[in-house]
């Protein structure tokens, strides 16, 4: 065949592969705020499940899952800045540097079901947690400390070497240096890596499922110790566990969930634009 | 880029001001800033081994509960039995038709996720414009960012009466269907690697090519893919992680049946969603349970050899580079 008309074909095939992608994401997206926002009002935002589940609203379920992404950012955040902060600026290589980098990765790669199993052996059975909102958080902040790591590290990599130079140059201790030069400097970046980790951390089901979340509960939780509602863990029990519930629940959690996961991406995204233009100025 | 305004520090440890820097070369002040620079470099360091230790504890804890099934001969010796009973009596834990259909689901999804994302990748990379690449970027990171349940729900509401009617089947929940709402799960982490490994081709090696009179098509399948191949492989492998770890999509969408898989038309039942559907039911500290915990140690034996395979990978690429 003609070299020109196969290169036509080729592209025309790779253009459409990509318009599929984007399509589908188009039809779910549009699937699930056109059936589920006309179900989403204020009382179904401030209400609780009502009938066995099958009427009311979801409240109880955005209080927990806000309480656990709360939870995740003031466990995994200062810990994952600290790694980070120790890897960029302190590590010399060594066994031991090798081997934090080794568990960052491995970490990353673990399956969100492994995390569930681990923190339901050692969060609620060998600490004695029980099914709790303290064991929820500590598992899912654990599974999202790897990406505030690998986040935190590249922003931390990108300040100028200059910017230590300068500053150790005027006399600035180490300490003076990293908390208040590069550290300023590395915000904006550990910020939106943080938010995406986040907002994967407010998705995830299979990690809470065994360590956190209630099938039903009729008031919101009192204290780190009692289980919680969740976004996704309802909207799961709402899919397949509750046959004869109204369609309009779950694809009004649905839409909750994707407007709360999104908004969080989307706002990661733009505040990586709003730096990067900052920063050109 | 500036810092914030004023001194909020004025008079702390960490005051940069002239005042207190000269104060800070006295060598009375010398002593206990020292001592301060190693207790916060200790207490990073000590933060910085969270994620060894909990590496550590996945490992101590999953096998610590695995074992006690390990122990008793009668379950062992159903571990390579070909049905999944677990309440049966005497139960039989046989894992090859959960090995098998998750195997089966994620070779699936690699199917239909590698030609379209990488296809993808090498549209972005070469070929599109860069107003198309900065609009098609951002949303396949938004697929990146959609709940494996909304689309677990997806499947379930749209995706599997559609698969039902389509092939006649009694139920849409198949592992077809879990293959293809998988490969849209692994289609953003193997399009944004794989254009990153595209892009970070040299742009001398396209010129070069494109000079010799090759058209640039030609010019993309013999020399700049090649180049990143390993880039490539590296996104596929992390897919293939990706996708043989889900649970909810998969415990959603897959019909959950106990029993070795003979087309993609039937429901199967993978080693991710026996352990979510299966352990909020199991008697703590009985058989049933640790055979879930067998079945996780087993999960997480398999992903970690794909990821250090991923990670081999992309260390020679780096190396090659």
């Amino acid at each position: 065949m003609n070299p020109r008309l196969t290169e036509k074909l080729a592209f025309l095939l790779l253009r459409a592969v990509t318009w599929l992608i984007i399509i589908v994401l188009g039809v779910v997206i549009w699937d699930i705020f056109s059936k589920g926002l006309p179900a989403v009002n204020l009382g179904f935002l401030l209400e609780s499940p009502r009938r066995g589940m099958t009427a009311g609203g979801i409240f109880p379920a955005i209080i927990g899952t806000l309480y656990l992404v709360l939870g995740t950012i003031v466990f995994a955040l200062p810990i994952g800045v600290m790694t980070a902060i120790y890897l960029v600026e302190y590590a010399r290589e060594s066994w031991a540097t090798r081997l934090i980098r080794l568990a960052v990765i491995n970490l990353a790669g673990v399956p969100s079901i492994v995390f569930g199993l681990f923190g339901l052996g050692f969060f609620v059975l060998f600490l004695g947690f029980g099914v709790s909102l303290l064991a929820g958080t500590l598992t899912l902040a654990l599974m999202t400390l790897p990406v505030i790591i690998t986040t935190a590290e590249e922003a931390l990599r990108a300040v100028p070497v200059g910017y230590r130079e300068a500053s150790l140059a005027l006399g600035a201790t180490k300490l003076q240096t990293v908390f208040l030069i590069v550290l300023p400097n590395a915000l904006p970046g550990i910020l939106t890596g943080s938010i995406l980790g986040v907002a994967r951390a407010a998705g995830e089901t299979a990690p809470i499922l065994l360590t956190a979340a209630a099938f039903f509960l009729p008031q919101l939780p009192g204290s780190v110790f009692d289980q919680v509602m969740a976004l996704p863990y309802h909207l799961y029990v709402m899919a397949t566990q509750v046959p004869n519930a109204d369609p309009r629940i779950p694809y009004g959690t649905a839409a909750v969930l994707m407007i709360l996961v999104l908004g969080l991406n989307l706002a990661a995204i733009l505040l990586r634009i709003y730096f990067r233009r900052m920063r050109r100025i | 880029m500036k810092l914030s305004g004023g001194n909020p520090l004025a008079g702390t440890e960490m005051d940069l001001s002239p005042a207190k820097r000269s104060a800070g070369q006295n060598p009375r002040w010398r002593q206990p800033r020292a001592l301060l620079e190693k207790v916060v470099e200790t207490g990073l360091f000590l933060a910085a081994l969270t994620g060894v230790v909990t590496i550590i504890l996945i490992f101590l804890f999953l096998f610590k509960e695995a074992v006690p099934l390990l122990l008793a001969p009668g379950p062992t010796a159903s571990l390579t039995a070909k049905n999944w009973y677990p309440v049966s009596t005497p139960p039989v834990f046989g894992l090859w038709p959960l090995i098998a259909g998750s195997l089966l689901v994620t070779f699936g999804a690699i199917a239909i996720s590698v030609p379209l994302g990488v296809g993808a990748a090498v549209y972005l990379a070469m070929v599109a414009k860069p107003t198309v690449r900065e609009f098609v970027k951002p949303a396949i990171e938004i697929l990146a960012g959609v709940p494996s349940v909304v689309l677990g729900f997806f499947g379930i509401a749209v995706l599997a009466p559609l698969i039902q009617d389509i092939f006649g089947l009694p139920t849409g929940l198949t592992a077809l269907t879990g293959a293809v709402t998988l490969a849209f799960m692994a289609i953003p982490t193997i399009t944004s690697i794989s254009e990153d490994a595209i892009a970070a081709v040299p742009g001398k090696y396209l010129e070069a090519a494109l000079s010799l009179g090759a058209t640039k098509w030609q010019s993309i399948v013999t020399v700049v893919v090649p180049a990143a191949l390993s880039g490539v492989s590296a996104a596929i492998m992390l897919g293939i992680g990706r996708a043989i770890g889900e649970t909810m999509t998969v415990l959603m969408v897959t019909g959950n049946a106990g029993v070795i898989p003979d087309s993609f038309l039937v429901p199967v039942r993978t080693m991710t969603a026996t352990i979510a559907a299966e352990m909020g039911e199991v008697a703590r500290g009985s058989l049933h349970y640790h055979a879930l915990f067998v079945v996780g140690a087993v999960l997480f034996i398999m992903t970690f050899m794909i990821n250090l395979i991923a990670d081999l990978i992309s260390r020679r690429l780096k190396k090659g580079a």
